[in-house]
């Protein structure tokens, strides 16, 4: 996994609580059996409209905020079904980190696994984020996992984290900014599993 | 219904000196399966149980291959398929080549890591969730893991159920461990005696609109309560699998006489002194009675109701009592704005009573009501019944052995009569990644755990129910309160 130290780049506003991993990516697109490759299914039935076609409404198809590669939302981002698909469809698009006042479990270890950074900020965090990107396309953030701060150009410094509990928030901090593979990680306890094994 | 909310407590201080409380059940089995536990860093949990399907393996075992790794315990190790399996007539080829690659790597993987499968023609063929329990590799004390957000339904036996991602499933296939920060314990006691019409998924409903769709996020949900006790082991089943529609991953019920009297003789329980042995030991496991939780949450069961659901999430759930909510009544903006999206794209007004709303469509299935009590009682409110013109109704049991017994006990043949479709076993039209989905627009009464937009079909509109409250919608064409419906009868 590459490792994650800082990010800046533009924001796409996404001003919607509950988004679920359904919407994220149906399950219709789910039957590839790679990694790649999901990025053009992205929120794909908000993205299109029933002929196939973009829908210009959608945010996603507008000019610069299709450019993004924060994505600000709302509250229990990524609810619903486990389908890591939804984290490597925001990646294949570009996201390299999800901006939201709180996320769903599973989607929110999803995106540990992968690299993708889930930001947590307060409401009134989001609502002033979302209000200056919504006025200005192309508005920026700058997400320093280092500091754990989100700043802007226009004044807006402030603390955040990547989890609720502190200590998972360490830990994740730890790994991400340094690129582990949990399961290398996990493989270094091989005497502890045999043991575990022996003695059960 | 009340909901008492004890406070948060600091976990660390029921390990101090000096007299401990009681061990709550999921403290029990966490402790059993401890490998690793560094501080500051996740817990290393043994596996017991590892379930595979064919949507969320495949990149898992592709990992694996890519650094030469393998599967460390291929005999706890058991696949399906389920996602993507047509339910119409199975010596037909797969239609869908993308469907057909996904099952078919499956099999590959399995043949070369040599798990055991059940396969698309295999009798035990079924919901990963459905056939889990029916074969009894699902136990009392076990950790048990899946890459799918509804594996708490098997944590109605009193196991530890997670669901994982794709990243995970390598993660235990390669090393039959989970690295798992600890959550926080809830217990939701539903009091009482649950009147006539109102089911194990009326409870479920009734939970998750009192708590919200992230209520339970953090935690892990232990059910107790006269009404639990007194479900069925399918009932329990549907009320843990929607623990996650309540946000949390883990759901969890004692187990007990009724458990173990199910799961005697099923193919992979011990036997005869076996079973009597291992019965002693899941006795231990339910929680002591002065072990203490995080939160504490008390639903009166005489305050439920047949519910259904009218928005776009599963908290957007009222009684069939009830009528569509102007958007205005919520206090939030943020709910405000969910009730208009959500009334919009389920083409709602407000004020329309839900008994007056019309259907098309009628879905009797997935891991939430496939199981054979589900049937008979979907079955015994059509039977001499003709489902409604207007409306094209299905029945898909959960696993193949379930068709067979409901044929076995001609509810199959209920079911036809009455104008409903019988299928083969699968997920089909609860995330409708087969080709039983919704026509855009269609509106339908369904068993499913979602109502998400798109979920059963783009632009298909899902109302959440119990397979009562569907059975009797697919005859009247609309829904009906079943408490009366059962009157009529
Ligand atoms: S029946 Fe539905 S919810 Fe259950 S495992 Fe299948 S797709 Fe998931």
């Amino acid at each position: 996994m590459d490792s994650f130290n800082n990010h800046k780049g533009v924001v796409t506003p996404l001003d919607r609580s509950n988004v679920d991993t359904d919407q994220i990516i149906p399950a219709e697109y789910l039957k590839r059996v790679e990694r790649n490759g999901f990025g053009p299914f992205l929120f794909n039935d908000w993205r299109k409209l029933p002929d196939g076609k973009p829908n210009p409404d959608f945010i996603l198809n507008k000019s610069f905020y299709d450019i993004g590669t924060v994505l600000v939302s709302r509250r229990n981002f990524g609810s619903g079904s486990s389908r890591e698909h939804a984290v490597w469809a925001l990646m294949d698009h570009g996201f390299k980190a999800v901006v939201a006042s709180s996320f769903a479990e599973i989607f929110h270890k999803n995106s540990f696994e992968n690299g993708l950074l889930p930001v947590i900020l307060p409401d009134e965090h989001i609502s002033t984020i979302l209000d200056r990107a919504n006025a200005q396309p192309g508005y920026q953030l700058f997400i320093d996992l280092e500091n754990c701060e989100v700043s802007d150009d226009h004044g807006l410094h402030v603390p955040f984290v990547i989890h609720e509990d502190s200590s998972t928030h360490d830990f994740r901090r730890h790994t991400l900014m340094n690129g582990l593979d949990s399961i290398g990680l996990t493989l270094k306890q091989e005497n502890k599993i045999d043991q575990y094994e022996k003695n059960n | 219904m009340s909901l008492k909310t004890v406070g948060n407590r600091d976990l660390s201080k029921k390990e101090g000196q000096g007299k401990m409380a009681g061990k709550t059940m999921f403290d029990k089995i966490w402790d059993s399966h401890i490998v690793d536990d560094p501080t500051g860093e996740p817990t290393l949990l043994y596996v017991d149980l590892h379930l595979v399907h064919e949507v969320t393996s495949p990149q898992a075992f592709e990992g694996l291959r890519l650094a030469n790794r393998t599967v460390r315990r291929p005999d706890l190790t058991i696949a399906t398929v389920d996602h993507n399996v047509p339910t119409t007539d199975r010596d037909k080829p797969i239609a869908d080549p993308i469907s057909k690659q996904q099952i078919d790597t499956l099999a590959q993987n399995v043949e070369e890591f040599d798990i055991t499968f059940y396969g698309v023609h295999s009798p035990e063929q079924g919901i990963v969730h459905v056939i889990g329990p029916q074969q009894g590799y699902t136990q009392p004390g076990k950790i048990i893991v899946c890459g799918d957000s509804h594996t708490a339904t098997h944590g109605a036996f009193g196991a530890m159920a997670i669901p994982l991602g794709t990243s995970q499933v390598e993660h235990v296939l390669a090393t039959q461990c989970l690295l798992q920060e600890k959550p926080k314990t809830m217990e939701i006691r539903v009091n009482g005696e649950l009147s006539k019409g109102v089911s194990a998924k009326d409870v479920i409903l009734g939970i998750i609109g009192k708590i919200g769709v992230d209520g339970g996020t953090g935690y892990a949900i232990e059910y107790t309560g006269d009404v639990i006790k007194n479900l069925p082991m399918e009932g329990r089943m549907t009320i843990c699998n929607m623990s996650i529609e309540a946000g949390a991953r883990i759901g969890m019920i004692a187990p007990d006489e009724t458990t173990f009297e199910w799961l005697k003789n099923r193919p992979q329980v011990p036997k005869g002194d076996d079973f009597e042995a291992v019965t002693k030991e899941w006795e231990l496991l339910a929680s002591d009675s002065d072990a203490e939780y995080d939160e504490i949450v008390e639903i009166d069961a005489a305050e439920l109701e047949p519910y259904i659901t009218w928005g776009t999430n599963p908290g957007q759930v009222l009684s069939v009592k009830d009528s569509i909510p102007h958007p205005e009544s919520f206090s939030s903006a943020e709910e405000k704005e969910s009730a208009e999206r959500a009334l919009e794209y389920m083409a709602l007004e407000p004020e329309t009573q839900l008994t007056e709303i019309e259907i098309d469509r009628v879905f009797i299935g997935s891991c939430t009501n496939s199981r054979i009590t589900d049937l008979r009682d979907a079955a015994e409110i059509v039977k001499g019944y003709k489902v409604s013109p207007k409306v094209t109704a299905m029945v898909v049991p959960g696993s193949t052995l379930v068709k067979w017994q409901a044929e076995k006990e001609g509810l199959d043949q209920i079911f036809i009569d009455s104008g409903f479709e019988w299928r083969e076993a699968g997920c089909s039209m609860c995330l409708g990644m087969n080709p039983d989905i919704l026509e855009p627009h269609e509106r339908c009464a369904s068993t499913s755990n979602r109502n998400f937009e798109g979920r059963q079909g783009k632009d298909g509109r899902t109302h959440l129910v119990s397979p009562q409250m569907a059975a009797a919608a697919a005859i009247e064409g609309h829904f009906v309160d079943v408490r009366d419906w059962e009157a009529k009868i």
